[in-house]
Formats: C-alpha cells, sequence, structure tokens
C-alpha cells in the first residue's frame, strides 16, 4: 500500500476527497498543510476515491497537501498514565503533559452481548438527597441530566464526580466553554479528585470533527478501566453539543436528513454511546451520566426523546434543583430496597406530600383561603426544598433518611404521613409514645 | 412468489460466485459482480480473516448494493465477496425454544462462551444444536401421502410434541417410501423418505426457509374471534387482543411500554411467546433472561423460558441485522404456527425496525417520505402485520400468531408515520398516556382514545355502559376544571367518582403485584360484573364530601380485594364486608 498522496481532488465541508488505493474503511490518515499535521478519518470509499473527514477542519487544505495513511483506526491509550491528564477530542494532551503511546486501544468497539449482561445491583452515592433517597444512582446505569441552558448542571456533574464512590472518573466535555472547562479542572484539582481523573475536552472554539470523537474516546478508556476491575464514572457534557455536531457532519454529507435537520440514525448514535454502560460479571463497571440540555425547555425535541428512549430515566434539572416529579431513576428498585427498611417508605410519602404542597401553593396563588392542613403543607414544603432539594446539602444516605422523618415530625401526625405504623414506630423521632400520642385525631385529610 | 411454493433455496448453485468490492459507505458496500446475482441473497464480505454476512439489497448494472450485518470497518475496495446463492434465512428444527438468538438466528449464550464479554465481528455459530439427539416417533407409513406442511413424525421439545414436517418449500403431494423407526436421531438425520414420482427427497429434523417471505403452508386464513387471554383487565375486557389478531401499543418513553409487553410475554395464555427485542435498551432484555429461567408458567408448572424464545437485537448492535430482527422472528413464530399452536409474538420496538429500514434507505439516496422514512414503509409495516393471524392448516387443525408491536413515536405524537402506518392493519390500539403515567395509572392505556376490533370477554351491554361512565365522567372532569368542585352539579360529581372508582379498581393494575399482576378470564368476568353493579347503582348524597369518602371506602374495598387470591377466605370475608358496605348504602338511598 503506498502510503503518501498529494493529489487532493476534492475538498468540501470537512470532507477531502483523494485518489488512493487499499485503503482500509474507518482508518486514519495523517494530512499536512503547511506545517501543521491533522488526523483524518475515510468515511467513504468509492474505487479509487476515498473520502476523509478531516478532524481539524479542511481549512487552509490545499490541493497538493500531503495525505499519509495510517491503516489503522483511531485509537487511544488506555494506559494508568491517562489518570489525572486531560486530552482533546483527538487525543492530544492538553495540559502540558506528554503524548501517550502506550496500551493504545481502537475506539467504538463492539457491543456487549446482552448474554453476558447482569441484572445491576448496587447503588452508587453520591451524598445528594434527591438522588440518593429519591433516585438512586446504580451502577451501570446510564441517565441523562435534562436541563435548560444556564442551569448548574456543570456545577452538579462536577459534585457528583466529587463525591460519587467510584475507582475512576471520565469526563467528556463536548462544545464546552472554555470557562466550564477551567471550572471542572480547578474544582476537581481542588477536591482531589484530578488524580483518579481522566478528562476528554472539546471547548467550543474547537474543530467540530473533535466533539464526535470525545464519547468514543471516554468511553473506550473507560471500558479498559471497567474490564480490569474498577468502577468507573463517565460524565458527559454536553450530549446535545454532540447532536448537534452530528447534525452539522450529516448535512455537510448531503445525508437526508430526518426531524429537525437531524440525521436518521441519531437514535442509533447516541444508543451506541450509552450503551455502553454495563456492569461487568466478575470485573468492574461503567455508570453514565450525561448532560443533555433542552432547546427551549422542550423534552420533545429530537435530542432528549431520542435519549428518554435509549436511558434508563433522567434527572429533570429545573430551577436550580433536581426536579422530584420529572426525574425518574428506573433502576431505583433494583437497590433501594437493601439500603434501609424505611428508604422506599419515605421516598413515596415524602414526594407524595412534597406534590400536595405544590397544590396547596397553587391555590395560594390563586387566593384561596389556606386550611390548618394547607399550612402544615407549606410548613413541610418549604423544609423539604430548603433540606432535601437544595444542591449545596451534601450528607450519607441515612442521614438524609433520618433528616427526612425529622422534617415529617416537625410538620405532620404520623398518621398524616401515610407510612406504615411499624416503621414509624421505629423511625418517628421521639419514640413511639410521642407518635400513639398524637394519633387520636390522625387522620389523613384527603 | 405468492402461493409459497418454495424450496427455501432459490436456485441455489454448486460453483462459487465472486464478486470485489468497489465502495463502502457505512454498513453499504458496492460490490462488482461478472455472473448473476439475486436479490436478498446472502453474501460474505472477505476482510482480512474475516467473513462478514451481508445481504444483496440493490442491483444497478455490474454492481450490487449489499447491506453488510457488522461494522464494515476495514473492508477495502478490492476485497473479494463470496455470494451462497441462498436468501437470508433461518433454521427450523426441534431445540429453537428456550433460546436466546440474535437477529441472525445466532445463539448469544454460545457466542459469549466462545468471545467473551463483547459481541465479536464475524464470528457464526449454528443455531440449533447438531450433534443432540431427539427421540423421533413417527407418525406416517410408507405409501402415506403427504404435502409441505405435514407432519412426518413428534419429538419432545420441553411442553409439545415437536412435530417433524415436510419442507414448506416442496410443492405438490409427496408418497411416503421410508419412516425411520422411533429412535434417537440427530437433527440433521433423515427421518422419512418422500417421493413425488419424479424425485425422492430425505425429510430431515431440520428445514431452513428464507425470512423475509411467508410460510403459507396451510389450507386457509380464518377471521380471529376467539380472545387471547392476557389477564390484564384493561385489555381482555376494554381492549381484547383475539388469537390471530395484532395489536400495537404506542407511547413516548416512560410510559411503561415495555413493562406491559413483558407482563403480556409473562401472562398471555399462548403456546409459544416469541419476544422480539428490537433495537432497544439490552437491560430489559436482561431481566427476560435472568429472570423467566425461575418464573414458573402457572398453565404448565414448567419454566416460563421453556414456551419462550428471545429474539435480541438491542440498540448497540447492529443496524441491519435489527431489520432482519424482526422477520427471523415471524418466521420462527410461522414455524411453530405450523404445528397447530397458538404463537404471541411480541416486537418491541417497531420503530427501531422503522429507523433501521430509513438508515438503509438513506445510504441507498433513496427519495424520502415523510420524515424520511422511505415510501414503501407502509407496505412492510403491513407485510409484517399480516403474517399474523389464524389459519386452518391442511390436517384441519387451527394455529395462530397473535402480533403485538410496541411503538415509540418521536415526542409521543402519533401523527408520525410509523404509528400511522401501523394502525392502518392493527385490529386493536393500545394507545399508553404520558399523562396516565404521570399519574401513575399502570398500565398507561389510554381508556378513551384506545380501541380493538376484537370481541370482548365481558358482556357487551356492561361494556358499553362502562364505557359511557368513562366518556361521562372525563367531561365531568374538564368541566370541574373551569368551574371548580364547588360548581359542579352533585350528580355530575358523583358520575366523575364512578369513572374514578372504575379506572382505579378496575383500568389500573399494579404488574409487579403476584396476584393482582394476573387477572384469570373468570375472575375478570364475575370481577367487572361486581364493578358495573356498582356503577349501575344510582347511590344518593348528602353532599360532595360523603360522596367522595363513600367512594373512597369502596374504592379500598375492591382494591385489597385485587391483591388477595379468589379462593382464599380473606377474600371471601372482604367480599361480605363489601356486601353489607354496599346493601347499607343502597338503602340509605
Amino acid at each position: 500500500m503506498k502510503k503518501v498522496y498529494h493529489r487532493i481532488i476534492q475538498i468540501s465541508g470537512n470532507v477531502i476527497t483523494v485518489e488512493a488505493e487499499d485503503v482500509p474503511y474507518n482508518s486514519l490518515a495523517e494530512v499536512a498543510t503547511g506545517g501543521r499535521v491533522s488526523l483524518a478519518q475515510v468515511i467513504r470509499l468509492d474505487r479509487r476515491r476515498v473520502s476523509l473527514q478531516v478532524f481539524a477542519g479542511s481549512r487552509g487544505i490545499s490541493t497538493d497537501s500531503e495525505v499519509r495513511f495510517l491503516g489503522r483506526p483511531m485509537q487511544v491509550s488506555a494506559s494508568p498514565d491517562v489518570l489525572g491528564r486531560i486530552f482533546t477530542g483527538s487525543g492530544s494532551p492538553r495540559d502540558r503533559g506528554p503524548r501517550l503511546r502506550d496500551d493504545l486501544i481502537d475506539i467504538g468497539g463492539p457491543s456487549v452481548n446482552p448474554a453476558r449482561r447482569i441484572i445491576p445491583r448496587r447503588m452508587i452515592r453520591t451524598g445528594i438527597p434527591m438522588i440518593d433517597v429519591f433516585n438512586s444512582l446504580v451502577e451501570s446505569q446510564k441517565l441523562p441530566i435534562f436541563s435548560i441552558p444556564g442551569e448548574p448542571y456543570n456545577a452538579l456533574l462536577a459534585r457528583i464526580a466529587m463525591q460519587a464512590e467510584v475507582d475512576v472518573i471520565v469526563i467528556g466535555g463536548m462544545g464546552l466553554k472554555h470557562d466550564d472547562y477551567l471550572f471542572f479542572r480547578n474544582t476537581l484539582d481542588a477536591h482531589g479528585a484530578l488524580a483518579r481523573s481522566v478528562m476528554f475536552i472539546h471547548t467550543a472554539a474547537d474543530p467540530v470533527v473533535e466533539c464526535l470523537l470525545v464519547p468514543d474516546m471516554a468511553l473506550a478508556v473507560a471500558e479498559s478501566f471497567a474490564i480490569g476491575g474498577k468502577r468507573v464514572l463517565v460524565l458527559l457534557t454536553d450530549m446535545t453539543n454532540f447532536a448537534d455536531a452530528l447534525k452539522e457532519i450529516a448535512v455537510t454529507m448531503e445525508q437526508i436528513p430526518s426531524n429537525r435537520g437531524y440525521p436518521g440514525d441519531l437514535y442509533t448514535q447516541l444508543a451506541a454511546r450509552y450503551e455502553k454502560a454495563v456492569d461487568f460479571e466478575g470485573a468492574g463497571s461503567i455508570t453514565i451520566l450525561a448532560v443533555t440540555t433542552m432547546p427551549g425547555d422542550d423534552v420533545t425535541h429530537p435530542v432528549p426523546d431520542n435519549t428518554g428512549y435509549i436511558t434508563e430515566g433522567q434527572y429533570y434539572l429545573s430551577g436550580g434543583r433536581i426536579d422530584p416529579f420529572g426525574s425518574l431513576s428506573r433502576l431505583k428498585q433494583q437497590v433501594n430496597g437493601r439500603t434501609r427498611n424505611d428508604h422506599r417508605a419515605v421516598m413515596d410519602n415524602m414526594i407524595r406530600l412534597y406534590a400536595d404542597y405544590r397544590e396547596t401553593r397553587e391555590k395560594l396563588a390563586m387566593g384561596f383561603r389556606m386550611s390548618g392542613w394547607d399550612r402544615k403543607l407549606l410548613q413541610y414544603g418549604e423544609r423539604f426544598e430548603a433540606r432535601m432539594m437544595d444542591l449545596s446539602v451534601n450528607i450519607p444516605l441515612e442521614e438524609a433518611l433520618d433528616l427526612g422523618w425529622q422534617t415529617l415530625a416537625e410538620c405532620f401526625q404520623p398518621a398524616e404521613t401515610g407510612i406504615k405504623s411499624d416503621l414509624v414506630a421505629e423511625y418517628w423521632p421521639g419514640g413511639t409514645e410521642a407518635a400513639t400520642a398524637k394519633d387520636g385525631n390522625g387522620t389523613t385529610p384527603a | 412468489m405468492d402461493d409459497g411454493e418454495h424450496d427455501g433455496t432459490f436456485g441455489m448453485t454448486t460453483e462459487r460466485k465472486l464478486g470485489e468490492v468497489v465502495g463502502v459507505n457505512g454498513n453499504m458496500v458496492t460490490v462488482a459482480f461478472d455472473r448473476h446475482v439475486i436479490q436478498n441473497e446472502m453474501a460474505y464480505v472477505v476482510v482480512g480473516e474475516t467473513r462478514l454476512k451481508a445481504e444483496v439489497i440493490r442491483v444497478r448494472g455490474e454492481v450490487a448494493d449489499l447491506q453488510v450485518f457488522e461494522s464494515s470497518a476495514g473492508a477495502r475496495v478490492g476485497d473479494k465477496v463470496e455470494f451462497t446463492g441462498e436468501l437470508l434465512s433461518v433454521m427450523l428444527g426441534p431445540g429453537l425454544l428456550t433460546q436466546v438468538y440474535d437477529g441472525l438466528q445466532n445463539p448469544l449464550p454460545e457466542l459469549a462462551r466462545q468471545a467473551g464479554f463483547f459481541l465479536r465481528r464475524g464470528l457464526y455459530v449454528t443455531p440449533l444444536d447438531e450433534a443432540r439427539p431427539w427421540e423421533f416417533t413417527p407418525a406416517v407409513k410408507p405409501g402415506d401421502s403427504v404435502c409441505a406442511g405435514a407432519a412426518v413424525g413428534t419429538v419432545p421439545e420441553g411442553i409439545f410434541r415437536h412435530r417433524i414436517m415436510v419442507p414448506f418449500g416442496w410443492p405438490g403431494h409427496w408418497r411416503v417410501t421410508w419412516v425411520a423407526a422411533a429412535g434417537a436421531y440427530p437433527i440433521t438425520a433423515a427421518v422419512a423418505r418422500v417421493s413425488d414420482g419424479r424425485e425422492e427427497r430425505a425429510v430431515t429434523m431440520v428445514q431452513r426457509w428464507p425470512v423475509r417471505v411467508p410460510v403459507t403452508a396451510y389450507r386457509e386464513k380464518l377471521l380471529p374471534v376467539e380472545t387471547l387471554v392476557t389477564q390484564q383487565r384493561i385489555v381482555d375486557t376494554f381492549f381484547p387482543v383475539a388469537k390471530g389478531g395484532t395489536f400495537c401499543t404506542p407511547g413516548p418513553f416512560g410510559a411503561g411500554k415495555t413493562v406491559l409487553q413483558h407482563a403480556l410475554s409473562r401472562y398471555s395464555e399462548a403456546d409459544v411467546v416469541i419476544v422480539a427485542a428490537c433495537g432497544e435498551r439490552a437491560g430489559e432484555v436482561v431481566e427476560i433472561l435472568r429472570e423467566y429461567p425461575e418464573l414458573e408458567d402457572p398453565r404448565t408448572g414448567r419454566k416460563l423460558i421453556d414456551r419462550t424464545i428471545i429474539i435480541c437485537n438491542t440498540s448497540s448492535m447492529p443496524v441491519a441485522a435489527r431489520e432482519a430482527s424482526i422477520y427471523t422472528s415471524v418466521t420462527l413464530a410461522e414455524y411453530y404456527r405450523q404445528m397447530g399452536l397458538n404463537v404471541l409474538l411480541l416486537a418491541d420496538s417497531t420503530s427501531r425496525w422503522a429507523q433501521a429500514l430509513r438508515e438503509m434507505s438513506g445510504r441507498l439516496e433513496e427519495i424520502p417520505g415523510e420524515e424520511a422514512f422511505p415510501a414503501y414503509l407502509e407496505s412492510l409495516i403491513a407485510g409484517f402485520y399480516e403474517r399474523g393471524g389464524l389459519v386452518r392448516l391442511h390436517s384441519g387443525e387451527t394455529g395462530s400468531i397473535t402480533i403485538g408491536g410496541a411503538v415509540s413515536p418521536a415526542g409521543g405524537n402519533f401523527e408520525e408515520p410509523v404509528t400511522q402506518a401501523t394502525l392502518k392493519v392493527v385490529g386493536c390500539f393500545l394507545g399508553l398516556s404520558r399523562d396516565r403515567a404521570n399519574a401513575r395509572r399502570y398500565p398507561a392505556v389510554h381508556p378513551l382514545d384506545s380501541w380493538s376490533k376484537y370481541p370482548s370477554l365481558s358482556d357487551a351491554d356492561d361494556l358499553a355502559f362502562a364505557r359511557r361512565i368513562l366518556q361521562r365522567g372525563h367531561e365531568v372532569d374538564q368541566m370541574m376544571k373551569v368551574v371548580g368542585e364547588e360548581g359542579t352539579p352533585l350528580a355530575d360529581f358523583a358520575l366523575y367518582l364512578k369513572s374514578e372508582f372504575l379506572d382505579a379498581v378496575y383500568l389500573q393494575q399494579n404488574t409487579f403485584d403476584a396476584i393482582d399482576g394476573a387477572t384469570s378470564a373468570a375472575r375478570q368476568k364475575a370481577s367487572f360484573r361486581r364493578v358495573v353493579d356498582v356503577l349501575r347503582t344510582p347511590f344518593l348524597f348528602a353532599d360532595k364530601d360523603e360522596a367522595r369518602s363513600f367512594f373512597q371506602r369502596l374504592r379500598q374495598l375492591f382494591t385489597d380485594a385485587n391483591y388477595l387470591p379468589m379462593d382464599g377466605e380473606k377474600y371471601q370475608a372482604l367480599d361480605r364486608q363489601t356486601a353489607e358496605f354496599l346493601t347499607a348504602a343502597k338503602k340509605e338511598a
């Protein structure tokens, strides 16, 4: 195979076409233009015409630029040295560290055999009550954080990264503002979490093709650590930028768009990434949390819509809090029966009462008179928001459950909570006497 | 092509036809060939050491476009292509039940044994164990006349006597010239020989059938009328599915499509259940894979997995194989139907299949239809559902395939092409609603929007009455949103409470509860009758609070009963308590 070609016959968008022979599909090439070298990937073969997607973009490429075929697919280093390092979407160091050339693995590897998957069974504690108590995160789960632009989703991700009980954190940033990138780096550094993290960062100023590589790079490294027995948490932000990059490339490639300009394989493309979340029997696991910003707060927009069909629930970030109604962890039932015996009861009843509080708030806003029950709910709702929903709250699950009981006891009679009496006897602050003494008039209001 | 006159090979040639790759675009490979090729013929693209399965999907002049069933990474212009002369086919024989296949009928556990955690490209495994002996009992004797689909004998396969049939593609009548004695044989051994006067052929326990061609070795198609009991109250009573009928369950994400499909696969009174996990989460299949070998099937006393076949081509598996997996599943269903069994095929989700079609259509640069789906989407969807049905076999027995397809409409909007094309051809529509799911009213089948053209288990008058209550209750509810509870007349309010009562104690069902999750036909009839009795009773209330607390109490009594076994003492006691409560209320009235 001749390696170097000099005649580029077409340049269109980020795609160049060169006449060459014996080039493997999906393999890489280096395109050299006036001293600058960029990677490119073969995306189409048509007899002698080879179309390549240039990662750094086609700007400045001349028709006699040098194209050197490498004959191998995109690879990333999965050596332990990646920990503490920061890379670009194409795998070049973004920090001042050396380029890594050990333990190179192909990105975008094959799918896990469904027959080798197991039912998820371990909870990941985050110290955030809205997650731990109400929508537990489970190892091997894939969950998006649905959010509108402006919400503190990156702050939330950074907090989860610092607090989650995992061995390795892989952060994939797509279309990240440079400020956000610095925020991630500085926060992890300040909390000593950088040493167990690896970051692949594509900023908004970088070439769009590199954005497409970020999830694959991050997940390939994660997979390698997981097979080595590590519990890996992958944080991706923002998958809507990834989808928009897909759209941009697809339109450049003159593909027929399906819905609002997105390519017809958007679902498959997203699923290929999210389905990397897995629990390897006898080895480690990959858990994925991915920010998906919803343009116009519209959950039916193609990106959140397709994501919702793929993922196992979602955290819905709204008004600076994780909204208890829009959020759902489909896997929580697998774990919250085995944490503490009051976990499910506290979860269900606190949420139900909080829903009642929301209704009362509406009545209040419409000027209806407040009953005694309404006033109890108002008191409860305010405390619930301050103690549970505020994102700065950082307490272990058990403490959060205790705080839940305390909040209930401050606001209600035991029977008004709707919690089974044996649990009330066990957990009600002040003991059973306090609970039963009040039981006389404790009817549950409608 | 229309009367089942196939031998399954479609002009297989002994000489090997070769081609050469001239272009690669995603999983579409363009191949130059020198002799003839057959549309939908299987081929292998030789990439280095691996041979990748592919299918001819378009021929133009000297080149054919092939969809490769795996990643085409590494393929080069000039790579060799071997054409097989055979259409994409599945292997049919004893041993299919309990299996977990990918879309091309590779057994996934065996792939895992050979390749570990990940699927390995180019690794294909024979679908059936060719070494395992089966205990054959002949059903014919030399001199008997047989035709395609007729049983020459049986082997025991779990719960059934699995029929060994004359291959479905053999045309005309055949005379048995020899049949094997009772005894154990592997599937590839000849168990009978038949002759049509011109040639003699050997019948083995296994035959191949091209998946895209319907099996038509039956006498006639019949009208499906008998209800397939699914033990889901809202389905069997309100929107029933007939044996041999078709239904669809469209719904937005989070509305409980998969939970409903799982409930149907667990509790339906079908002989064989085929679950086609088509382009959805792998995690959902894992629950079936891990739980069904443990769960008991109350109808047979065996494990649920014994009547189940899983075709699993989840979202991250190759997209072309996803497209094929739907046809693989329905072909397996047809095979068991030919044995006179009632088969339930659940496809989750047909939207992912349609998307696979769309991806390929895009690569072929076909002129797109609505939302870029190919223009032929409707006819393919219709063709798929039409492979369901109730048939009379040549033996006079009946067999059926009931097809249930989940649909995942973009944005939860039913006005999209896949849902609309599906609604045209199915006999029952179970529309899942996000509002009902958000209100935790499961199964979230919408009681006013859904419909069924099949007969219900319950009395038609009762049903019409219950429907009217639901409709009127909904209207009152809408009105109350404007005028408030205060502005609603007491009679209307009572009507609204009745419809809420019906919803809570009958339409909603807790699928995770062993008793409430599965309501038998007899129990549904009894229980529906009692609910309708309440609906028909004109209660008189002093005020709305009294009405509300009355129905709250009644609801509690009925809900509690739903969770108790019908023959138990507790149920009897509760039953008496309910009767007393109602009698007291009527007296007051």
